[in-house]
């Protein structure tokens, strides 16, 4: 299957003539450095190490490219590179990026290098790096994909990978978390597989006549109100799973808590991105009547998941348990965000997941380095850490304050405008859910207070400080956490116009 | 020279910045003396603003310096508000400020985290100044917010100890209810205005319904209530008296408490165009919370919780004051406060530095003779809260009660509740001198009790704190803890003159700082300049200027005001004379610390019931239910029990074969179907 697709690659190229297929080759130099891992002898781990962090940080760099030459007022796909795949299906690979999906294959490019430099494997490196490069590739398939087909594809590649990191290179309760977490999102997909082709054969009906998976076509067939429906509710299983909404959220502590730090970061960091730029995508862009049918129900869930994830979160023991519940609740400002359906809410909520994607990454990694230390991320192991490690808990308290919603840091400006939105759209439930800065400020004030307050005990007061190279891991996530809150205006101006666009349908 | 006002919040930031990343070289004292250098800067730069606006057209002034968010119809600036009323703030903030951080350089000598200290009180005052400048709601929310995490960081900034850490973290969490509701506030006005900015909305004010008045001033209330700790939520306030002295001066008693109050005068348009009972429920409030703090003031023997209540009693007469329409008077309290208690809190401070860090003042007592300075410092500030004639507090605290006595026979608004205000603020006052003078006379007047054996209970209390700290392993690695040790004898001093200055500044100020506003003729130049901040004539109440007294009844008013802070003072006296102070008779004997166990129950209890059950449910119920279908599948698939091997790679295989299948399958049917 590969091999079919890098020659078609190789076709576009020639076809595409002189212009450098540049979102392909954010999917494939990863893909291609997850094959040279396999090819490179397990006696090598240095290597494996290596090419990971190569690739994944090319593939960060041509992101970063892609964002330097993105046309600022377009609404549009830009960069749209096509191969036609399955001709009589008119199923396609091809890729494009607007203002929505734009941030979030930086971020996927900041956060996957990031990721892999922070952590070690303790044993197998070079499954290790393999799944952690493909896992990348699939992230930037998914946010680029303009195939409802090779989107799916793309999504369900992810699994695996986390699968295989989580089951084998986690912690205790490894295959039970690893297996809970491919059941629920497996089952989540099957859903979403089956509206994807029904969705494709309703089409035919359409202006085209003939099947298509392309959603920019797909989006003018003329669904029954009731079709459009259950076929908007096919997709948002998969994507409540993925996000993820109340009640279908118990996957994610037990994921995170066994995960390696690695897969942590790249859980929270992108992979819960997935399912709210999948409500954004094909959910309100596709059934933009279903969404306002639906909407309530969803200003509902969402702000259930702010208030209860911020509960739960602080009666947790567990570090990285208390993260991946605040995780739910601050997921939860993003669905209510975008089932605002304003400009306001949206911009927010895509800001938002931008933003946890950074802070959440940033907790991760310090969280990995807390356990290199200390074995645990048990609060009651933990005292003083402040005392005997100065730096690390400023930087801590910084990423904290930023989660907490903080303004002049970046965490709060997307959960204001998803608020605001929010209000805009139903009073009552945007001041339900502001009441979520308050938890966010109680669990993580507390948890810190438990960790990094107090005198060290003996083995706390052995815990060393950053090193330079972990310092430098935080370097550009602080830069973005403070960039970021004072100035959000360089995303804002890139995201409205596909929000408008996205909002006023095809 | 108005273009300069960035500088004012600039130069503090600067100051963080550099200290932040170069502090620790720059070291001990050199990191005080810079972050004192930016603040005074800062200071001198304000004062220039001041000549600027006196002569600026309309006395506002405006400077956009760039797009903070803009998102679809929503836009807010980061840019300054200059009219009178921030001016007058900015001053307090860096003039007073600036005396506090000189004092800190001083009694922060020898910390071991001497420049961190510096690194947070440059970014507070950088915040407070931004809370006051910022020229729409979002930027003062950024302001009001930096300084409740400042806070934060320097009550816990000795966070070895727990009380200090709980401290810290329930004053934030407290805070943060607040900043709930100034959040719904924000929506309401850009949903009503479709702006934030203070220029668009207020002129815009007297145009929207009541009821959306009513709802975004009971939210913005909500925020007030929590930052000027009023009841419900004062009880944060006394907690934060654990972060080092300079802090209870200048974030808890001078500047950041009182932001509510600023809150409260810059959206006076919206106050105006509630429902009239509205302005009622913010002067009850202030009145309840000024009565119960100072009662709750007469019955501490921390001297720094003493003065902690202190403060919320007087912030109470300013809330109150801006529901009888008396804004000029409640920023008139809100500047001479400033002044007064910076000098009680600096010299309280200065008392527990000479009495090696003790803080109860059962231990006090003669400390005149060794401390003649602070003593004298103290006395004139204490003389100023108390409202005697001609101290600065005198004329504040008459101005209020002027404002409460018009809201019960003047205006259109007019209610006999306004009469029951004027007595209970009259009443205050008599508690307020016999708190005050509580504190001097227990402090500095009487036998010396320092070398007396130690009662029984602050033993109690130290052996807790001792044993907060006996989990951890201080050896080898000292650490100076500032307050809480009282073993070894004292030998009480006074402090050297960096320290004393500032102090003597201060007192200066209490007590001529009453003249910037005399209620006769035109020597009423505060209110006169502030009259000037936009709207303001829509007062519900009017201003002191429409109240039709003549000098005589002015007079009269005076002089019962002074009449009733001297009689406070004359209780405490006599109460001194019958050694009755430690132990007040009937105040003493009230329940008051039921009273704040059964706030401390009813914030915290209910709230801890909720969310053990949330997690109970989370963990029993919506796991259970996924766990359980796992099991059932389990067991149902016990006949293929052969293909659980254990091992992950046996499973991965078979998911991926899993999905392959699954996936090729789908294609293969819509082909066929094609």
């Amino acid at each position: 299957m590969i091999a079919t697709l890098l020659a078609q690659v190789a076709n576009a190229a020639e076809t595409a003539g002189p212009e450098f297929p540049i979102l392909p080759a954010l999917v494939f130099v990863p893909l291609f450095g997850a094959v040279a891992i396999l090819l490179v002898p397990a006696t090598r781990p240095d290597m494996h190490r290596l090419l990971a962090i190569v690739s994944s940080a090319m593939s960060g760099v041509i992101s970063l490219y892609v964002l330097k030459v993105f046309e600022v007022p377009d609404p549009g796909y830009q960069f749209v590179s096509e191969v036609t795949w399955i001709g009589s299906l008119d199923i396609r690979f091809s890729l494009g990026i607007d203002g929505i999906s734009l941030f979030l294959v930086v971020l996927t490019g900041i956060i996957f290098p990031l990721a892999i430099f922070a952590a070690k494997p303790e044993h197998s490196e070079k499954g290790y790096y393999f799944w952690l490069t493909l896992l990348m590739a699939g992230c930037m398939g998914v946010f680029l994909a303009l195939d409802l087909l090779l989107f799916f594809l793309f999504f369900e590649i992810t699994l695996v990978p986390l699968y295989m990191l989580i089951g084998k290179w986690g912690h205790g309760r490894r295959v039970y978390a690893a297996t809970k977490f491919f059941i629920f999102t497996m089952l989540g997909s099957m859903f979403m597989l089956v509206s994807i082709v029904a969705l494709a054969y309703i089409a035919k009906a359409g202006p085209g006549g003939t099947v298509s998976f392309d959603f920019r076509k797909v989006v003018e067939a003329d669904l029954s109100t009731g079709t459009g429906r259950w076929l908007f509710l096919g997709f948002a299983v998969a994507f409540a799973v993925k996000t993820p909404m109340w009640p279908v959220h118990t996957w994610l502590p037990d994921a995170h808590t066994e995960a390696p730090t690695a897969g942590s970061i790249d859980l929270a960091g992108i992979l819960l991105k997935l399912g709210t730029f999948g409500f954004l995508r094909y959910g309100l862009f596709l059934f933009p009547e279903a969404s306002i049918w639906a909407a309530p129900a969803f200003l509902a869930l969402g702000t259930i998941g702010i208030v209860y994830g911020g509960i739960v979160a602080a009666m947790q023991k567990n570090l990285k348990r208390l993260v991946a519940y605040s995780s739910v609740s601050h997921m939860g400002f993003a669905i209510i965000g975008l089932f605002a359906l304003n400009v306001e809410g949206i911009e927010g909520a895509i800001l938002q997941m931008v933003n946890h994607g950074i802070i959440t990454g940033g907790l991760f990694i310090l969280l990995g380095y807390l356990y290199s230390r200390r074995h645990t991320y048990e609060m009651s192991e933990l005292r003083g850490i402040q005392r005997s490690a100065p730096v690390f808990a400023g930087i801590f308290m910084l990423v904290m304050l930023a989660s907490v919603g903080l303004p002049g840091l970046n965490g709060f400006v997307g959960e204001f405008l998803a608020l605001l939105g929010t209000f805009l759209a139903n009073h009552l439930w945007a001041i339900i859910a502001a009441t979520g800065g308050i938890l966010s400020s109680l669990y993580l004030l507390w948890a810190y207070q438990r960790a990094f307050h107090g005198i060290p005990d003996e083995k706390n007061a052995r815990f060393a400080d950053l090193k330079l190279n972990e310092r430098l891991v935080m370097v550009p996530l602080l830069f973005l956490i403070v960039l970021l809150g004072v100035y959000p205006k360089p995303l804002l101006e890139r995201i409205e116009p596909s929000v408008r666009a996205t909002i006023a349908g095809p | 020279m108005l273009n300069l006002i960035w500088l004012v919040p600039a130069l503090p930031l600067l100051g963080f910045l550099v200290l932040l990343f170069f502090g620790s070289k720059i070291g001990d004292p050199l990191a005080g003396w810079l972050a004192t250098f930016m603040v005074g800067a800062a200071f001198v730069v304000s004062l220039g603003l001041l000549t600027g606006l006196v002569n600026q057209p309309g006395n506002t002034f405006q400077q956009v310096l760039y797009t903070w968010v803009p998102a679809g119809d929503f836009n807010v600036d980061v840019g300054f508000y200059l009219d009178p009323l921030s001016m007058t703030l900015l001053l307090v903030i860096c003039g007073i400020g600036g005396l506090i951080h000189l004092y800190a350089v001083g009694y922060m000598q020898g910390d071991p985290r001497y420049h961190q200290f510096f690194v947070y009180f440059n970014l507070f005052v950088f915040s407070m100044l931004m809370l006051v400048l910022g020229d729409n709601l979002l930027l003062t929310f950024l302001g009001w917010e930096g300084v409740g995490a400042c806070s934060y960081f320097l009550i816990s900034f000795w966070f070895e100890r727990k009380s200090n850490a709980s401290a810290a973290k329930k004053a934030f969490v407290t805070n943060r209810v607040g900043d709930w509701g100034y959040l719904v506030g924000m929506f309401m006005s850009f949903f009503v205005f479709g702006s934030l900015s203070y220029a668009d909305i207020l002129p815009k004010a007297p145009g929207v319904t009541q009821a959306t008045a009513t709802f975004i001033v009971l939210f913005m209330l909500v925020a007030v209530v929590g930052k000027s700790a009023q009841i419900p939520l004062y009880l944060w306030l006394p907690d934060a008296m654990a972060g080092p002295t300079p802090i209870s001066a200048l974030i808890h008693a001078a500047t950041m408490v009182t932001a509510g109050v600023y809150l409260l005068v810059r959206l006076n348009p919206l106050i105006a165009a509630s429902y009239g009972w509205v302005p009622w429920v913010i002067a009850v409030i202030g009145a309840i919370t000024l009565f119960v703090a100072a009662v709750l003031g007469c019955v501490q023997r921390d001297i720094k919780k003493a003065l902690a209540y202190s403060t919320v009693s007087q912030l109470g007469y300013m809330v109150m004051a801006v529901g009888v329409g008396g804004y000029s008077a409640a920023v008139f309290q809100l500047v001479t406060h400033a002044a007064f208690k910076a000098t009680l809190f600096l010299g309280a401070g200065g008392v527990v530095h000479g009495m090696g860090d003790e803080q109860d003042m059962r231990r006090f007592g003669g400390l005149k003779k060794p401390m003649p300075v602070i003593y004298w410092c103290m006395m004139m500030a204490s003389l100023a809260i108390s409202g005697i004639v001609p101290f600065s507090g005198f004329w504040s605290k008459d101005d209020i009660l002027a404002f409460t006595w018009n809201a019960g026979f003047n205006g259109p608004n007019s209610s006999p509740l306004g009469i029951v205000l004027y007595l209970v603020g009259l009443f205050t006052a008599v508690l307020t001198g016999i708190y005050i003078f509580r504190i001097v006379y227990l402090t500095f007047h009487g036998r010396a009790r320092y070398d007396d054996p130690v009662p029984e209970d602050i033993l109690q209390d130290n052996a807790i704190s001792e044993a907060e700290y006996a989990d951890g392993d201080l050896e080898g690695d000292h650490i100076e803890i500032h307050d809480g040790h009282a073993h070894e004898p004292i030998h009480p001093h006074q402090p050297g003159w960096l320290m004393l200055g500032p102090v003597a500044v201060l007192a200066f100020l209490s007590v001529v700082m009453g003249f910037i506003n005399l209620p006769f003729g035109k020597a009423d130049f505060l209110q006169s300049f502030l009259e000037k901040v936009s709207n303001l004539e829509l007062a519900p109440a009017g201003n002191l200027a429409a109240i039709p007294v003549n000098n005589l009844q002015t007079i009269v008013m005076l002089a019962i005001g002074t009449s009733f802070g001297a009689a406070g003072i004359f209780v405490a006296y006599r109460l001194f004379k019958a050694e009755k102070l430690q132990e007040l008779p009937i105040v003493g004997k009230l329940p008051l610390d039921p009273y704040n166990q059964l706030v401390t129950w009813f914030m915290g209890h209910p709230g801890r019931v909720i969310f053990d059950m949330v997690e109970w449910f989370d963990r029993t119920i919506i796991d259970g239910a996924v766990n359980g279908v796992g099991k059932v599948v389990a067991v149902a698939g016990e006949g293929i029990r052969r293909v659980q091997t254990g091992y992950v790679r046996t499973y991965a295989l078979g998911v991926a074969l899993g999905a392959v299948l699954i996936l090729a399958f789908v294609v293969t049917r819509v082909l066929s179907l094609s």
